[in-house]
This record gives C-alpha cells, structure tokens and sequence, in this order.
C-alpha cells in the first residue's frame, strides 16, 4: 500500500463540446484547486477532443498547473474505448491521486469504464468533497435515494480517487491571467485512437430552451396540464424567471413535452434555486428527482396533493388562472 | 378486505387484474368518462395479459377458470374505472350463452378468438318494449330453408357496435310465448345488421351503449345456440352466470369510492383536526366498509357456487347482484357527501364513482326483478 | 441471439428505509420491485428476440429474494435466468458487481448483446453497465433511446444527452443501456406468470463463475461508504389561500428571484 502515498496531483478531466470547454470544467477546477491546496500538490487537466490545444491556456488561467492535451480528429466525438485508453495511459504513467470528472452523460460513462478499467472506485454524481486530515483521502459526498440521505464514500486502498461531481454543486475557480502553467500537447500512436463504436451522426434538440440540469429556475408541469399546447403557459413563466421547463413523468408519458424535460426517478434529477410544479400531485417517483431544489412552489387544485408537503410555498387552485396572473404580474413592474 | 382463501392462482388473476386497473385504467378513466371513446387501448393490454380468457375452457384457448375468476377481475378493474371494467364484463356475458348452449363446433368457431381478446362479444336481448319484461321481445327470426331471417331493433346493448360477436334472442315463434324465444350468434358485417344511435349515458360512458338493427339479416342456421325456443332458458341461465359479476362490478365501484372518501377524509382539515378524526366520519366510513365487505363476500359466495356447478343458483346470483348494486349506490353516494364540496366537483375522481353506480341497480336485470326472482324462490323453496 | 440483460431488484420507492448506523439501506421486509430502467431494458431485449429470433436471459447479483425479480423477468417474455448469490458477493460496489457479472457472462458464453437499465434507484451509479463493457473489452453505446437498426452483426443506436442524442454504430457483441424513452414495457401475462412460477432459476456462486476472491464483495469494491447522513425533513411550507394568495405568491416570488 505504500504505492498509495506515490500517488499525487489532482486531476480534471476537461468537458468540452465541439473544442469549446464547458463551464462545468471550471467548477470541477475550483474544488480540484482548493483540494489541491489542502493536499499541497498540483492541479493537472486532461483536455481530449478535435481543435482543442489553443483552449488550453485558458485552463491555466483558471489555475491548472498543467494541460495534458490530446488533439486528434478521431477524438472529435467522446468515444469511450479510445478516451478510455488514452486516459488510462496518462494515469498510468503520471499517478495522480485524485480525478474528477463532469457528471455529465458522457463523462459520467467515460468515467465508468475508465475506472473498471483501472479497477479503482468511482463516487458518481457527487455535490461535495473534502480531504479527510487522517489520511489524505478523498471524501465524496452524494445524495443517494433522491436525496433522502447523503452518503459519503471514500476510496482508501485504490487509487486515482475518481469521483464524476454534478454541475452547479461547486463554485468556479477564479479566474487569473496571470497564472502560470504548462501545456503539454501529446503525440500519440494511431493504436490509442482505436474504436470499434462510431459517430454517425449528431443532432441537437430542444435548441430554445435550456437544459434542465443546468437552470436556476425550472418550471415544471404534471398531468394537470392537460394538454401539450397548455405548456406554452409554463414556457411563457419560465422564460420570464430565466428557467427551464420540465415536466412530470405523466406528462411526458402523454407525449405532451419530449422526455428530455423529465424530472423524476426514470428522468433527471435537477437541484434548482426554485422550482415552480404546476398541476404535479407529488407522486415520490417525481419527488426523488426535484425535491433538494432550495425553493419548492406547488399550484395543484388538490389540496391533498402530497406535493404540498414539501413545498415550501403552495396555492391551492385553478394553475390556468394562476399561472398566466403570475407571468403577467412578474412582468409588469419587476 | 377479509382474506377469501384464494388460491394462488386466483391471486395471480387478481393481481394481473390490479396491475392494469393500476398503471392502465385510472390514468385514463376521467379522459374515457369525458370522452366516451371506445377503450381500444385498453382492451388491447387486457387481452395481452391473458385476462379475456379466465372464464373460459382451456381447450378453447381460454385459462381454465369460471366466474369467481370472472368477479375478481371486474372487481379490480371496476376499482378503476366501472366504464372500462363493463367492456370486459359485457364480453363475458355475450359470451355464456355459447358456453352453456352451444355445440362444440360454435365454441371452437367462437370461443378462442374471444379468449384471446381478439373480438368482443354483445348480448342482444333487451329491446325498446322489451326490458324488465322480456318476453315481450318483438325481434323475429323466420327460418327459411339453410338460414334464419332475422328482423328488429334491439337497444341499450353493452358493447354494441364495438363488438364482433353478438347473442342475439329472437322470437322463433311469436304464438309460444316465453318458450317462443331462440339465441343466433350474429358476426358484425353480417348483411342486414346494422348499429343505431350510441346512447349518451349518465355513467360508464367508456362503454359504448347502442341499438342493433336487423333488416332481413339472413344467419345461417349454424348459428343458432341450442333449439329452438330455449331461448329464454339460455338467457335466464346466462343471467344467473353474469349477476355475480355485476355485483363484483359494484363491490368494485363501491369499494373505489370508499378509497377515495377515506384519503380524502384524512387529509381535509376542518376546524384544525383531519375530518377523519370527527366520529360523525367515522361512522359513515364504518357503515361503507362493512357494506361493501358484505357485498363482497355475497358476491363471492354465490360466484363459488355457480363456479362449482350447484344447481338453482339463481336465487344467491340474484341476491348478490341486488344487494351489492344497493351498497354500491349508497356507499359512493355516502363518498360524495364525505368528500364534500371537492365531492360535486368533476375535476375530483368521487363523483364519478356515484354516476357510475347507479346502472348496477338497473342492468342484467332490474333490482325489482332480482327481488321478484328472490321472493318467488323462497316461496317455491317453502312449499317443498 | 443471445441476448443478455442484466437486472437489479431495488426497494420499492414507496417503501424506502435506511439503517444509518449500519450505514445501509433495510432490504429485510421492505417491498421489492425490478429497477425501472432495467424494465425498458428487459422490453427493449424482448423485441429484438420478437424481431430477430433467439433468446433472452435475465441476469441479477444479488441476495436469494433477488430469485422474485427474476421470475418477473420470466413472466414478461425472458427465456432464462440466473441468479448470482453468495455471501461472497455481499458489500459489492459497482466495481466489484460490475467484475462478477462479467465472470458470469463469460460462463455463458457466446452472446451478441448485453443490455442494462442506465441506473438504478438504489445505488444511482450508472456505472455496472460500462464497468462489463470494460471488464469484457466490448463496445458500449450508453443512454440508448431507439436502436436504428441491426444487421450484419453491427448495431445502429441512438444514445440521448443533454443537448439531443447521438447516432453510433457499433460491431456486435456491444452492451447498451437503455432509458425510459426507447419504449412502454409490457405487462406480464397470465401465461407467463405461470410459466414464471415452474421455471427453474438458475443459481450461481463465486465458485461456479471462477471469481477471484480479492475482485468480489468488499474485498472487490474501490469504495466503501464512510457515513450516512439523514438530512432534517423540509419543513411545512405556507399555503396561500383566500382573496390575496396570487399577490402573495408574486410577492414571495419577487423576493425570491431579486
């Protein structure tokens, strides 16, 4: 075990899209940072992906150490075999103790295979994370059972200490300019770039609206809609309020919005500032994927709705009244 | 509910049935009431669970079971939506006079297809001059040589118009009277058969109640059930099969609604405590779950009972379809005003139950005909 | 094909209890129901059986009511199934769950496909499916929402993320995890509950998949849990009712997202 104290660094793994970084990689660099610090070791990156080298530097920026950079047109699209490969290489070779990656879909299944992979631990989806002073090691906090507890996992004899952590749950790294790193841009053998899996294609959706996992605000709607034209009502409030508009299970099953904007047990899990569930009776299938957002609003004209037991502010009543009201009283003087 | 000592079978039935009544039938029973679509969809899960076929033989396709098998599933379904739950009950009753009176040959024509949800069946036998009395039937079928020639209207049919397959009573010879009557299978697109108006009803409005019209509808003789003029026996003995299931359709309703009632009383705070905690609530909420625990267990009795081939079971069929039809009408009745307020109100499930189980006191059988069919068997009984 | 589909029987959401001191959750008495996804994936496996010919088997580590979770599987349409128990198994992490499906996988033997729900309720990790894909260096498409196509031994998939989805294409054998999107699960019939109620399961020790002590249980797993917090309840919020309650609710929203 003595091998575990060889082990140093802290390391991100870099979310970009189409060679663009993700704010997300900023965030998972402001906790690597403040771990880094508590640990007294370095802040490294792992940049993978097409076109991506002149964005290193603003990792450097956001007070990374070092960029590891992986370039290559083969790496375009996140595949896991050859990112698997490439970042299992690196740790190999430069042992870093801890690796943080995005929670987000695609991370969160590069993450997966990597570790198995390496045969280490992986803490999914994790909102904190500390550094135990006995030991050194990693303590990763996660909401388990739609938040009904928080369990917190360590990883004592594996390492790297991986953990996917959930977007918006840390605070961006300050920004520096004058921060002074190293870009390391790797040339690597054609074999690393190997994949059996293939992109054919890729096709955005939704492109109005915002993604629900990343928003402040999600308006969300249940069977008492309706119908799917009545979630013009709710788009009208979000948009108003900065938000996103989600949905209930039963409304999705209804086809009235695309299952993208699910939240619940079989949709996403979603941790807003405020969440506003109209006609949504509460059914715990829907509360496990909402019910740690800091601000619940309920408007059900069911006053047993078991919604209105974890609101923290609820109308009984009409929500085609009320909704409309809301929007236009928010807009008139704000 | 008292633990009835089901078999692990009928349990496996019961649970099937509560699976679909479930994640199927309540999500949509309120748009089907608002509607009155026919539920397609439904009869489409309900026909891949296997449920169309547990009353009938297993040579014919079917699971092997009879009427306790029957009422267990209208009752789980009826829960849900009573609309729904008389689609698939209707069928059964279409059904049974094949089963009873029929030959070999028109069960293996008809039975399977049935058993495998694939058609539905009608019973065709009230008719507009024609209802608590029913010999009065007007409808004529004239045999002429290989077919029967069939003329009339016949009105208030379950399942008409959406059914496939219809027992239809006919008068074969007007001057026998009651034992002038005969039953036909008649196929939907049968020429000559045709479907009129599609009534607007007060409840079950998921199942469609229409008029079947023959014009010079020509049936093979193939297709007469039995003789000749047993037409009424066979009706009788259908009914004696289907009360059961009427009053399983009604402990379901009731029971659904003293579900309601129940939630709704311990959430509703008047005067700063749950209503439920008001002994006024308690009371009503005890007198509607023993009612509804009786029903059951009449229903139950008299549904072994047919099950098991006792002869004369008309009496208890009669018995549990009356008395758990009058439960079902005071117990939601009972939910409603419990309900308060909230209870008028369509946007709320309970008012539903109450428009639905007005019918149970009327079909297969007025509950003034049940309580004739009850008081003359008991005289008849005593003078033996 | 051989299709594999690799299930978790999980508490049913109703019915959740923690032990925090034994810092897990109470299995014992509480209801039981099979993972969600893992039902789209058990219909998505089933219609490709329906369309392409071969079999079905349903596969779970877990311990011997986990047998109930199987039979379901059997009642909706699986042809097999295989229960991996064993005391040995106990205190397994996505890890070490993820190397002992493997090894049973590998005691199968041939298959062209491995699907798996994308998570599961309990332990919300999403990580066993890649972990086999890993461990059995095969090709995985996750967050499969539709499959496109299949034919000439390669499979054309849709996988769903936050901006949309993408289109893969992968050689078989590939593992998949499927979410809800990709279609409505059947409900069993009563045929197949009968048939699930004679069939005979399957069951597994470590011994009989060759399972290497150190990889299994919690010698196997890379993570352990440190402690377990119940977090206080919500507290009861206000309701606004009467004349003013939409001006209150304008107000308290005002407030709230100055």
């Amino acid at each position: 075990m003595s091998e575990i104290l060889e082990y140093k660094g802290v390391w991100v793994l870099v979310e970009q899209r189409r060679g663009v970084i993700q704010p997300v990689t900023y965030e998972l660099l402001g906790k690597a940072r403040e771990l880094a610090d508590s640990l007294g070791v370095e802040v490294s990156c792992l940049l993978m992906g097409f076109k991506v080298k002149d964005k290193a530097q603003e990792l450097i920026h956001r007070q990374a150490d070092k960029v590891y950079v992986v370039d290559d047109s083969r790496i375009e699209y996140l595949l896991e075999e050859p990112y698997t490969r490439i970042a299992a290489d690196l740790i190999n070779k430069y042992r870093p103790e801890i690796l943080l990656c995005p929670a987000t879909t695609l991370s969160r299944s590069l993450a997966a295979r990597l570790a198995a992979n390496l045969n280490v631990g992986l803490t999914s989806d994790c909102t904190g994370l500390d550094i135990n002073p006995e030991d050194r090691c990693l303590l990763q906090t996660k909401p388990a059972f739609g938040g009904t507890v928080m369990t917190t996992i360590i990883s004592k004899n594996h390492r790297p200490q991986m953990a996917t952590v959930r977007q918006k749950a840390m605070k961006e790294a300050v920004a520096d300019p004058q921060y002074q790193g190293e870009v390391e841009v790797l040339e690597l053998d054609a074999s690393f770039f190997a994949s059996r899996a293939k992109v054919l294609e890729v096709v955005d959706e939704a492109a109005t609206s915002i993604n629900i996992s990343d928003a402040n605000v999600i308006v969300s709607g249940g069977r008492g809609m309706v119908k799917a034209e009545n979630f013009k009502m709710l788009e009208e409030l979000a948009k108003m309020l900065n938000g996103a508009v989600g949905a209930s299970r039963a409304a999705v099953d209804e086809q009235w919005i695309p299952y993208s904007h699910q939240v619940g047990q079989t949709g996403k899990t979603v941790c807003p500032k405020l969440y506003i569930a109209c006609g949504i009776s509460g059914q715990i299938q829907h509360l496990v994927g909402m019910q740690t957002s800091d601000i619940i609003i309920a408007i059900n004209k069911d006053p047993s709705a078991p919604i209105f037991k974890i609101a923290n502010y609820g109308i009984v009543g009409d929500l085609f009244e009320i909704v409309p009201q809301l929007t236009k009283r928010l807009g008139d003087k704000s | 509910m008292i633990d009835y000592l089901l078999t692990e079978e009928q349990i496996m039935v019961r649970d099937m049935a509560r699976q679909i009544t479930d994640e199927k039938i309540r999500p949509v029973s309120a748009e089907y009431d608002r509607s009155e679509k026919f539920p397609w969809d439904i009869m489409k899960d309900i026909a891949k669970s296997d449920l169309f076929g547990v009353y009938i033989e297993e040579k014919y396709g079917g699971m092997g079971g009879g009427i306790l098998e029957l009422c267990l599933v209208t009752e789980e379904f009826s829960k849900g939506c009573a609309g729904i739950a008389i689609c698939y009950s209707a069928s059964a009753l279409g059904t049974y006079p094949i089963i009873l009176a029929g030959n070999d040959q028109q069960k293996q024509k008809y039975l399977p297809a049935i058993a495998k949800g694939e058609k539905l069946a009608a019973f065709g036998l009230t008719e507009p001059a024609a209802g608590s009395d029913a010999s009065a039937l007007q409808t004529t079928a004239v045999k002429n040589g290989d077919h029967y020639v069939l003329n009339g209207l016949k009105h208030f049919i379950t399942n008409g118009g959406d059914a496939d397959i219809y027992t239809v009573v006919a008068m074969t010879d007007k001057s026998r009277g009651a034992r002038g009557a005969s039953i036909f299978v008649v196929e939907k697109g049968t020429p000559g058969f045709t479907f009129g108006k599609k009534e607007d009803k007060m409840g079950i409005r998921a199942s469609s109640t229409s008029e079947l019209i023959f014009n010079d509808c020509k049936v093979p003789v193939e297709n007469l059930i039995g003789r000749e003029g047993m037409g009424f026996i066979n009706a009788m003995r259908t009914f004696d099969m289907s009360r059961p299931g009427i009053g399983a359709q009604a402990v379901g309703i009731a029971q659904g609604a003293l579900d309601e009632a129940l939630k709704y009383a311990k959430q509703r705070k008047q005067f700063d405590k749950p209503i439920s905690s008001f002994q006024g609530i308690q009371w009503m909420l005890a007198d509607m779950a023993t009612e509804t625990e009786a029903a059951r267990a009449l229903v139950y009795a008299s549904a072994r009972e047919v099950a098991a081939g006792v002869k004369d079971v008309g009496v208890h069929s009669a018995m549990a379809k009356m008395y758990a039809s009058d439960v079902a009408m005071k117990v939601t009745t009972n939910a409603v005003q419990i309900c308060g307020g909230y209870g008028y109100m369509k946007e709320y499930p309970v008012e539903k139950y109450m428009r639905d189980a007005k019918i149970t006191q009327i079909y297969e059988g007025t509950n003034q005909i049940q309580r004739n069919i009850i008081g003359m068997g008991l005289i008849r009984e005593s003078s033996k | 094909m051989n299709i594999i589909v690799c299930i978790k029987q999980v508490p049913d959401t109703n019915d959740i209890k923690i032990d925090p001191a034994a810092k897990r959750l109470v299995r014992e008495g509480v209801k039981t129901m099979i993972n969600p996804f893992d039902m789209y994936a058990i219909e998505e496996a089933l219609r490709l059986k329906e369309k392409l010919g071969g079999k079905v088997i349903a596969m779970t580590m877990g311990p011997a009511q986990a047998e109930s979770a199987l039979r379901e599987a059997i009642s909706l349409g699986c042809d097999e199934a295989i229960l991996l128990s064993d005391l040995a198994f106990a205190g397994s992490d996505a890890l070490a769950t993820s190397y002992a499906l493997s090894q049973a996988i590998r005691k199968i033997g041939q298959f062209d496909m491995i699907f798996a729900g994308k998570q599961s309720l309990d332990g919300d990790t999403a990580q066993v499916g890649p972990g086999i894909a890993a461990i059995l260096d095969i090709p995985q498409i996750i967050n499969v929402r539709k499959i496109q196509e299949i034919k000439e031994g390669q499979i054309i998939a849709e996988r769903m993320t936050e901006y949309g989805y993408e289109v893969l294409q992968a050689p078989l054998p590939c593992l998949m995890t499927v979410v809800k999107d990709i279609n409505m699960p059947r409900l069993p019939s009563l045929k197949g509950k009968m048939k699930a109620k004679s069939t005979q399961v399957t069951v597994w020790k470590a011994a009989d998949i060759g399972a290497e002590e150190a990889r299994i249980g919690s010698k196997g797993s890379g993570t352990d849990v440190w402690k377990i917090v119940i977090p206080p309840a919500r507290p009861q919020g206000k309701i606004f009712e009467g004349e003013g309650a939409v001006d209150q609710l304008v107000d308290t929203l005002k407030g709230l997202i100055k």
